[in-house]
């Protein structure tokens, strides 16, 4: 039987652009060229390998976002996932990460799964939360924060490295999975792979087609609101002394000064 | 007075330092109640009720240890059931916003993770956010059920606060979803006696400069010297020099230390990322024209194996 994945990415603001905050205080994503996420790399990867070792698998590639957000699913349909499905609808601007979530809970469902893999955070809003509100909202078991992962049988088991242990963890399939950059380096997508992306399907699905009330989504249905967001005053410039011999002497003398010794 | 739920982050009872900030938060907003899980819970009451919890909330079971996430969630949800707080605070860490998140959906409530700080506003608290790469401040608020949030370490000062912190045990039935991720195996990682990266007041890092997982002695000492966590750049991770856990940066972890001290780091945005909202900032690099230089307070331009070892000894000799 085949494995159905659907990989959840995210198009996000370039991090070595300038990032902002539009009037509205939502992300700016105008002002700054978009890319997939770095961290969902990792997840197609993952998808791609755990699809090799399967006897049959489907990978569809998922987002939620506008027009631009095709070429994330652009990049990982390069890369060799299959199909690609993508959620946009005006009334989706400004969808916090419980919105957002609700959509990518209806559209995995709609598409239909065995495994849906994530990324560990997006490499915009860093929250690192999206994956275990999708498991919930599935009602899967989430096995997030992979480095390593494996699927046999129809069992998933992978090991999470935690900040005090390193955990080796299992759970029956549909299961919802999530790794860390260290899970294995992203492969670049091939000349071939890029030609044949073009021809692969993209489904485009609205908030009716998810049978979403308008009002659940967007800057009005989210259930956190941003009152404010200030740029930074750059650093005023600091000391920067050529070392000529005493420099580790004048750091001590720095650092005493400001009571860290 | 309100209630406010906290989650206790705690190793067999010993309560670890980010839950003892989230006390001195809660108190801004009301009166803290505690809730701690798992083996030791019960153990953690005396530290919690001196920093401010009126009431420590316990529950011991064996599915916190043997399955991922959820039964704690089904212990969170029992708890603001039967407490019915202002809000819930939960440290940031991997674990903590993951049984954060789970419990905001499930109380359909708006979540905020990584505050930096936090107050009490005319619509319910306001949290402090860092956002892309701390570049902004942000100021949030939930506009929907018991505000959620996740506090970053080191956004508050520990402050004793005497309260009666009176036991108490939570009943807790657990969800058919609680079995769903088996925990197989747990393997503890090995303690440095360093202090934890993402909570120690000082952090010493070292990068590509540092030339070699052999060198790495040096930023140990200097880190040693200090009483300070060690940090990696992610170009020392990837080369095999550093274990990952201990990366900082935008795929690793973020910090934000009273003093970050970056040797061989050139500051590339990924590495800024996670570290950028340290209160004093350091570097020794030799390339005068790193990025990281942009953000000192104070850099010495020169060679990390001059410096660092003539830092290390000065700060032991002045310790005496």
């Amino acid at each position: 039987m085949s494995l159905r994945i659907v990989v959840c990415v995210k198009y996000v603001p370039d991090a070595t652009g300038d990032r902002h905050f539009a009037d509205d205080l939502t992300v700016d994503r105008d002002d700054v060229d978009g890319l997939l996420s770095e961290l969902d790399e990792y997840a197609v990867e993952q998808a791609l390998q755990i699809a090799d070792e399967a006897d049959d698998a489907e990978i569809t590639v998922l987002t939620v976002g506008g027009e631009d957000a095709k070429d994330a699913l652009r990049k990982a349909l390069s890369m060799g996932a299959d199909k690609a499905v993508h959620v946009e609808d005006d009334d989706l601007h400004g969808s916090d990460v419980m919105a957002t979530s609700l959509v990518l809970a209806k559209a995995v469902e709609k598409t239909g799964y065995d495994l849906v893999i994530c990324g560990m955070a997006s490499t915009d809003g860093t929250m690192g939360v999206l994956p275990a509100i999708l498991a919930e909202r599935l009602g899967v078991p989430q096995v997030t924060l992979l480095s390593e992962v494996k699927v046999e049988d129809g069992v998933v088991t992978g090991r999470r490295d935690g900040d005090s242990a390193s955990e080796q963890l299992q759970a029956s399939l549909p299961a919802l999975v999530s790794v860390t950059d260290q899970s294995g380096e992203a492969r670049y997508p091939s000349f071939k792979g890029i030609m044949a992306a073009k021809k692969k399907p993209v489904e485009s699905l609205d908030l009716e087609d998810l049978d979403i009330d308008a009002e659940l989504v967007g800057l009005a249905g989210s259930w956190s609101a941003v009152d404010s967001a200030t740029q930074r005053p750059a650093r005023t410039a600091g000391t920067i002394v050529k070392d000529e011999g005493e420099g580790g002497k004048q750091l001590a003398e720095f650092l005493a000064s400001q009571k860290f010794i | 007075m309100a209630e406010v739920l906290v989650y206790v982050d705690h190793v067999d009872g010993a309560v670890r330092k980010p839950t003892l900030e989230l006390l001195t938060l809660a108190r801004r907003l009301g009166d803290p109640v505690a809730l701690a899980l798992g083996a030791g819970a019960e153990n953690t009451a005396a530290v919690l009720a001196e920093h401010g919890a009126v009431k420590v909330l316990t529950s011991d079971a064996p599915e916190y240890a043997e399955y991922l996430v959820v039964p704690k969630v089904d212990a969170l949800q029992a708890a603001h059931q039967a407490v019915s707080p202002v809000a819930v605070l939960v440290p940031s860490s991997a674990e903590g916003k993951e049984i954060a998140a789970r419990l905001a959906v499930r109380i359909e409530s708006g979540i905020i993770t990584d505050a930096v700080d936090l107050e009490a506003g005319d619509e319910g608290p306001v949290a402090t956010q860092a956002a892309f790469a701390a570049s902004f401040t942000t100021k949030s608020r939930i506009t929907k059920g018991t505000p959620v949030i996740t506090v970053k370490p080191n956004s508050a000062p520990v402050e004793a606060s005497p309260a009666a912190g009176a036991v108490e045990a939570l009943a807790v039935s657990f969800s058919d979803a609680a079995s769903g991720t088996k925990v197989l195996s747990r393997t503890p990682r090995e303690s440095t006696g360093r202090p934890e990266l993402t909570e120690a007041a000082i952090v010493v890092s070292g990068g590509r400069g540092v030339n070699g997982a052999e060198n790495f002695h040096l930023i140990e000492a200097l880190a040693d010297s200090l009483g300070a966590a060690v940090g990696a750049s992610r170009a020392a991770v990837d080369a095999g020099w550093y274990p990952h856990s201990n990366q900082v940066g935008q795929t690793g972890k973020s910090v934000s230390p009273q003093l970050y001290i970056a040797n061989g780091i050139s500051g590339a945005i990924q590495h800024r990322a996670g570290m950028q909202t340290s209160k004093t900032i350091v570097a020794v690099n030799k390339d005068a024209e790193a990025p990281i230089f942009d953000l000192v307070d104070y850099g010495i331009v020169g060679d990390l194996f001059q410096v660092v070892p003539q830092l290390t000894d000065e700060v032991n000799t002045r310790k005496g």
